[in-house]
């Protein structure tokens, strides 16, 4: 089960044995270690499928004195869809980052940032969860900074300083936590919460918790980092931080509000519940404003993490399982519009929507690739966004919260609409004469010069056409997800042995 | 001694905070730096203040009457050194964000924020 971290580990120690002028040896490097991260999380995949639960004791400490590796079905599945995106993303990166940046050790960065994130997804143990976020996180800073653009310079600062704040709100967490239940173990936290008789002290360190998470998540009030550091750096790193970064924060929200503060929903789920609704509100009007490429996408992470937390909120299994389904579907469909826009500045040289269009005349692929994600992500069936809104509604009108339920259809017909605003200024109309210049590539010399780019984003749009039309497969996952998760005695029974 | 601590914690929280608000690119560093104090002694505390309490128990002080708690002594070193990485890290990047966009003011860092 060890073997995703150990794979990425040794990649990048051999990276870095590189650095500086090899950089042809370290991307073959990341490219096979990435290929054999995907294989190894398939397996894990297919392990903890098939057999339940695997718990690894680091050291052979017995929990809960130990650090404790677990891997139950929503860590495999974002293990195996972070190695899936990853993938993508390596491709990619080949022939979008430049030289330069490749030289100043993007490659050894990004394997570093996915260890974090594979990391945080398979620990057992609060504090492990914030060294591992560290790594994270600390691996994206290098990364947004990577290049020393004006624009990436500021929107560091922006990011470095919440992150930073969300960091120490997780910290003061953990502390609470210790200092209530004296263990730090999440099964053991789970037992002891259940018997602890001051449940307000409780309560606390949930809002610290969901303050940090919310702040790393991008929740409604604390979003405000995203848009402003996320459009600045390349799109190879954009999109896999889109894709990954806040689901890490999503997912460790989930974790916590499952398994550890379940006692008091009044004052956690209905608080994130009426978070979850704001989030959606405004990270869409925000998507609506704006007129470049990456802002509006980078908005859109913001709306639809509203999504995620409202099925989390809501707290049934039909709604927790819409929420898993929404993050799987989310993740390629996001990662595949970064790229897409990143496609897009190659052949028409700009971002912003002003300066684009014309591209349906010369590259019908691109823009069926286009198509195929916007349209998913507004939620018109039978692609996969449908699927996952329509779980979420669901879910929504049978728990009685028809407020959530409307606003998260106005968000909708609101996504669809700025969505619509890209495909008319960029693919639809023609190309604004002022720009003609910047037109460089017809669709053969793109396919020569750029074929990893289309590679990759057509590996991705393939992936969210087979959840649109089987979507059997994962909603059957993220119910047996949504099954084990709000029961913790599976769990506590994993970690902690036969008597509990 | 420990409405001491709490006051220490507290005041230090409000005064991180306060100055990570400010216009200065160097009170924000400092606002950062106090945070993470602020954090780290607040997890340090969480062990119990005691004087003169072994952490650890040995063959030669076997039976003692009050035990440290070792575990949060080890979350406050790991605490340490990755405050200490990302402090590192702001500083330089604020120092290079002077260099090219030429302002110590924090509002005039507004590039990415217009439509």
């Amino acid at each position: 089960m060890l073997s995703p971290l150990w794979i990425l580990l040794t990649a990048f120690i051999f990276c870095v044995l590189f650095w500086k002028q090899h950089t042809k040896i370290q991307a073959a490097i990341a490219v096979t270690s990435i290929s054999l991260y995907l294989a190894s999380a398939v397996g894990l995949f297919v392990t903890v499928y098939q057999s339940g639960i695997q718990v690894v004791q680091i050291g052979n400490w017995p929990a809960p004195f130990g650090i404790t590796l677990v891997a139950d079905l929503l860590s495999a599945t974002m293990v195996l869809i972070s190695a899936v995106i990853s993938f993508a993303i390596i491709l990619y990166s080949l022939q979008d980052i430049s030289e330069e940046r490749k030289r100043k050790g993007f490659y050894p960065v990004l394997l570093v940032m996915m260890f974090g994130i594979c990391g945080s997804f398979l620990t057992g143990d609060i504090f492990n969860l914030y060294v591992w976020f560290e790594v994270m996180l600390v691996a994206s800073f290098v990364l947004i900074v990577l290049g020393n653009r004006k624009g990436q310079l500021e929107g560091a600062v922006k990011y470095v300083t919440l992150s930073f704040i969300s960091s120490g709100f997780l910290l003061t967490g953990t502390a609470i936590l210790y200092k209530l239940t004296g263990t730090l173990n999440m099964a053991d936290l789970s037992v002891a919460i259940a018997q602890h008789p001051n449940q307000e002290l409780i309560t606390v360190a949930a809002v610290f918790f969901l303050v940090g998470f919310g702040i790393k998540a991008a929740v409604f009030p604390f979003f405000s980092w995203l848009p402003a550091s996320y459009p600045t750096p390349p799109v190879s790193v954009v999109g896999l931080m889109a894709g990954l970064l806040t689901k890490v924060g999503v997912y460790a929200l989930i974790r916590y509000f499952t398994l550890l503060f379940t006692y008091d929903l009044s004052s956690t789920h209905s608080v994130l519940l009426i978070l979850a609704g704001l989030t959606m509100f405004f990270g869409v009007l925000g998507a609506v404003a704006q007129r470049d490429f990456k802002r509006i996408l980078s908005f859109h992470i913001v709306s639809q993490i509203g999504y995620m937390v409202m099925g989390l909120a809501l707290f049934t299994p039909l709604a927790i399982a819409g929420s898993v389904f929404y993050i799987i579907h989310h993740i390629l469909v996001k990662t595949n519009l970064f790229l897409i826009s990143g496609i897009v500045k190659v052949t028409n040289g700009y971002y912003a929507l002003s300066k684009l269009g014309g591209v349906y005349d010369r590259f019908p692929f691109v823009t069926a690739l286009f198509v195929i994600s916007a349209f998913s992500l507004a939620g018109i069936p039978p692609l996969s966004g449908f699927w996952g809104k329509f779980i979420l509604v669901k879910a929504g009108l049978e728990a009685n919260q028809y407020l959530i339920v409307a606003v998260s259809l106005v968000v909708g017909l609101l996504t669809l609409f700025s969505m619509s605003k890209i495909w008319v200024a960029v693919f639809w109309s023609a190309q604004p004469q002022e720009t003609q210049e910047a037109v460089t590539h017809t669709r053969k010399s793109l396919l020569k010069s750029h074929y990893m780019l289309l590679v990759s984003s057509a590996f991705l749009a393939l992936c969210t056409l087979f959840l649109s039309f089987y979507p059997e497969a994962l909603i059957a996952l993220s119910k047996k997800t949504a099954e084990q998760l709000l029961d913790p005695q599976v769990y506590i029974r994993a970690v902690l042995g036969k008597n509990y | 001694m420990n409405l001491i601590i709490s006051l220490i914690i507290g005041l230090l929280f409000s005064a991180s905070l306060f100055l990570m608000f400010q216009k200065s690119f160097f009170k924000l560093i400092i606002g950062v730096i106090l945070f993470g104090y602020a954090t780290i002694f607040f997890l340090f505390t969480v062990g119990g203040v005691t004087k003169n309490a072994p952490p650890l128990l040995s063959k030669a002080n076997a039976a003692v009457a009050q035990l440290a708690d070792p575990l949060p002594q080890a979350l406050t070193l790991t605490a340490i050194v990755i405050s200490i990485g990302v402090q590192l890290f702001v500083i330089v990047l604020l120092k290079k964000v002077y260099e090219k966009v030429g302002t110590e003011d924090l509002d005039e860092l507004n590039t990415t924020d217009k439509i």
